[in-house]
């Protein structure tokens, strides 16, 4: 059978953690939500070796996906690592014996990311799967399900909208920080997962294709190849990335590596003030090496 | 002579009172004509049923019988009794007003708005239409400072001085008047009078029923008497 | 006058239903609830015709169906039979022969309705203002400098203070709500409006001021309204025409001084003598 053909000789584990039957669905689930950009496809979310919330959902496509000449890379928020994603890492590599994994964005061909898309554009040739806690807009402003349905299926969006009005009639301005509701293809709108609004516009025509995985809610959805994806906005107020900008109005910088076109985390530094470094770790690195080079150069 | 604007053949009107199981006539084999420009005056004793004859025209009640053809602006003719409720809806904001004794109206809406509402609903605009109503209402002798009032707290000749302009401000082709003078002082009465001939004057067809045997001396151009209408038995020896 | 809204045979059973519920209930019956299946026939055989910018009353006790004809006209609750024609511009819809979403386009773009409950017209959790902004960005209004101008213009015309369009609705008086649901019912310039028992509950002066904004209104926009209602006065001062129902049916329909002054069913008789 071909299902057994993959158990590795000495492995007690398939390839991939998974049975193939679990795949299979996991994979038709993915063709199914890049058919139908932004709607979300239930499938059989299957127990993992892992709490739930720990990107169950997002490790189920990973390994669905994920063949022996894979490049994997494992991010959580913006870096390599941390714990959750040094042991997300270890599973794939313990599970999926053969594949090799790498730090940087550029040389992997599969990302798992909670929370982050990388600075470095992605390219046709890969694949990134976003952890998703809450996969459904709608969830703040309904709680039926069987609603929310309903609502999905005649793009009913207008008490989102309200929310975004809400915000602006109380704080001048749109203040969804992360999770911001965008619209896929013109008619679906989806919660991108937690990625800050600074990732949103790299939702839209993407080279990559772009897959979300809930593993406690069950669904699967996907932003495909080149496909619109518009944050829900006024026409007169626009949405609008985080832009970093001082007192002074100035471009914060990366403490680290200097770099100004690049999302930032804010730290409590040692001697107690603010300081901000780049979120994407694989990305400040890449900033490091030339900016180290241009320093060690001499004058 | 022209054709009358207003034909009633045969009116009779009673009531079936289901609670008490009981039939109570009110008019009965009422016939008379209104012309443009003539004033109908319907005279007899109280029971006659001569409010019950301006009901029934208004389609307030539903005639128990006869023929009530009215002649519209484009000349058809229409039979009242059996016209459908839109059309009556038409004709009364068009055609045929109702001065009656009773006032229903809003109660926030100024004086002057309340009269001038029938012109506001043919479409006369809002200054224009003040501006009549002030006219008529200063023609009533009702004190200025009430016009920007609800007439809702006004005493019963005020009222009726409100009720009256909102009746003749329109000109309607048919006016019926339900004792339009019965409690003004002498002197507003007079000028009420006085505005009822230049209505008639205008062309306005009237069928009132007047409180003073004087007023209708004076007004009316054919007078039509009433009698009470026959017992309930006869009225069934009738139906049967 | 044209017509807009032509409604035939309507009907809506609660309950399995059977062949005699029909005939075992009604005003001849005195019962709504069949005594062989346990189904409520909640109305039967309702038929009238709605011209523009026309007011027509529906009255009658509670259970005698009224609220059900405008639920089921507004989509609220599915008929179980008969049909309603909607005359919009050039346009005529078959409602109860639509789909989902075009019920759901008419009820946001064309229609309006003002629950006796506030709590089924508004979003207790947003804002007055967000309640509006709610109606407008449903028929794609996606200006918010347009929307929130629009939602100020409607309540200050329902006459509800500026300085609370930022207020949440459950900080409101109960005549204020009913104000900011018909600024909400409004805000899309409907052709036709719902009004189910609006008043009621109301202290008689609110009453009075809403029921003269309701009529301001009918003047201004030439909107058509079914006014539903158990309180004659209401129907009195609002209704050009009335409809009288009692156990689902229709018993009387006239105009509305003819019922009130010359009532023809024995039903209505006892109702106007008793109100009077």
């Amino acid at each position: 059978m071909n299902a057994m053909s993959h158990v590795q000789s000495g492995n007690a584990y398939n390839f991939g953690f998974l049975d193939e039957y679990a795949k299979k669905e996991v994979r038709r689930a993915i063709l199914k939500a890049i058919a139908i950009p932004g709607y979300q496809v239930p499938y059989a979310s299957r127990e993992m070796p892992m709490g739930r919330g720990f990107g169950t959902g997002g490790l189920q496509l990973t390994l669905s996906l994920i063949g022996p000449d894979e490049v994997a890379k494992v991010i959580d928020q913006g870096s390599d690592d941390s714990v959750n994603a040094v042991n997300l890492r270890q599973f794939i590599e313990m599970t999926c014996p053969g594949i090799s994994t790498t730090t940087k964005t550029a040389e992997c061909t599969l990302i798992q990311s909670r929370h982050r898309i990388p600075e470095q554009p992605l390219t046709s040739m890969q694949i990134i799967v976003l952890q998703v806690p809450y996969p459904d807009p709608l969830v703040v402003v309904e709680p039926s399900e069987d609603k929310r349905k309903t609502m999905h299926s005649e793009a009913d969006y207008s008490r989102l909208l309200v929310k975004l009005y809400e915000d602006i009639v109380k704080f001048d301005e749109i203040t969804i920080s992360h999770r911001y509701p965008t619209r896929i293809n013109g008619h679906y709108v989806i919660d991108p997962s937690p990625i800050p609004r600074w990732d949103v516009p790299k939702l839209n025509d993407s080279a990559a294709v772009i897959l979300f995985g809930a593993g406690r809610e069950k669904k699967i959805y996907a932003v495909p190849p080149h496909t619109k994806a518009e944050p829900l906005a006024f026409s007169d107020v626009p949405f609008q990335v985080e832009d970093f900008r001082d007192e002074k109005g100035r471009r914060r910088a990366c403490a680290r590596c200097g770099c100004t076109d690049a999302f930032l985390d804010e730290f409590v530094a040692d001697s107690g003030g603010k300081t901000w470094q780049c979120s994407d770790s694989d990305w400040c690195d890449a900033q490091l090496l030339p900016a180290k080079r241009l320093q060690g150069e001499p004058a | 002579m022209t054709p009358p604007i207003l034909q009633v053949e045969g009116y009779g009107k009673h009531f079936q009172l289901h609670e008490q199981n009981k039939l109570i006539p009110s008019s009965h084999n009422v016939n008379f004509t209104v012309h443009a420009g003539h004033l109908t005056a319907l005279i007899g004793p109280t029971g006659a049923g001569k409010s019950s004859v301006l009901k029934g025209i208004y389609r307030t009640y539903l005639p128990s019988a006869g023929r009530i053809l009215y002649r519209d602006a484009l000349g058809h003719e229409v039979d009242l009794a059996l016209a459908g409720e839109h059309q009556i809806l038409e004709l009364r904001r068009r055609e045929i007003g109702f001065v009656t004794q009773f006032l229903h109206c809003l109660p926030r809406q100024a004086t002057l708005d309340v009269v001038a509402q029938p012109l506001l609903t043919l479409g006369v605009e809002r200054p224009e239409a003040r501006q009549r109503a002030a006219g008529l209402l200063l023609a009533m002798n009702l004190p200025q400072r009430l016009w920007s009032v609800s007439p809702a707290t006004f005493s019963g000749g005020e009222r009726q001085r409100v009720n009256l302009a909102r009746g003749f401000i329109a000109k309607p082709r048919l006016l019926l008047l339900d004792e339009p003078t019965a409690s003004l002082d002498p002197k507003t009465a007079e000028n009420v009078i006085g505005l009822i001939e230049g209505l008639k004057a205008e062309g306005t067809a009237m069928l009132a029923i007047f409180h003073h045997p004087e007023t209708t001396r004076r007004l009316a151009d054919q007078v039509v008497e009433l009698a009470p209408p026959p017992a309930v038995e006869e009225l069934l020896k009738e139906i049967a | 006058m044209n017509k807009i809204l032509e409604v035939r045979n309507l009907g809506k059973i609660y309950g399995p239903g059977c062949p005699q519920c029909i005939e075992s209930t009604g005003p001849d019956a005195d019962t709504n609830l069949c005594p062989h299946c346990g189904s409520v026939v909640a109305i039967h055989d309702v038929s009238f015709d709605l011209f523009e910018g026309e007011i027509l009353g529906v009255m009658g006790e509670s259970g005698s169906g009224k609220s059900t004809v405008v639920k089921a006209l507004y989509f609220d609750q599915p008929p179980s039979s008969g049909a309603a024609i909607f005359y919009d511009r050039d346009k005529q819809y078959e409602l109860f022969a639509l789909n989902a979403a075009q019920q759901r386009w008419l009820r946001n773009h064309r229609f309006g309705m003002v629950y006796q409950n506030p709590h089924l017209g508004l979003n207790f959790n947003i804002s007055a203002g967000g309640n509006i902004a709610e109606r407008l960005l449903m028929s794609d209004l996606m200006d918010y400098g347009a929307i929130r101008e629009r939602a100020k213009a409607l309540l200050a015309r329902t006459e509800v203070l500026l300085s609370r369009v930022d207020d949440l609705p459950k900080n409101f008086s109960g005549g204020m709500q009913q104000r900011v649901q018909i600024a909400k019912a409004l805000a899309t310039q409907p052709p036709l409006l719902f009004l189910d028992e609006v008043t009621t509950g109301l202290d008689l002066s609110v009453q009075a001021r809403i029921l003269d904004l309701i009529l301001e209104i009918q003047q201004e926009l030439k909107t058509a309204m079914i006014v539903v209602t158990h309180d004659l006065g209401v129907i009195r001062l609002l209704a050009g025409r009335a409809i009288v129902m009692k156990y689902g049916r229709v018993i009387e329909a006239g105009l509305t001084d003819q019922i009130l002054e010359d009532p023809q069913h024995a039903y209505t008789q006892r109702l106007v003598a008793s109100a009077l």
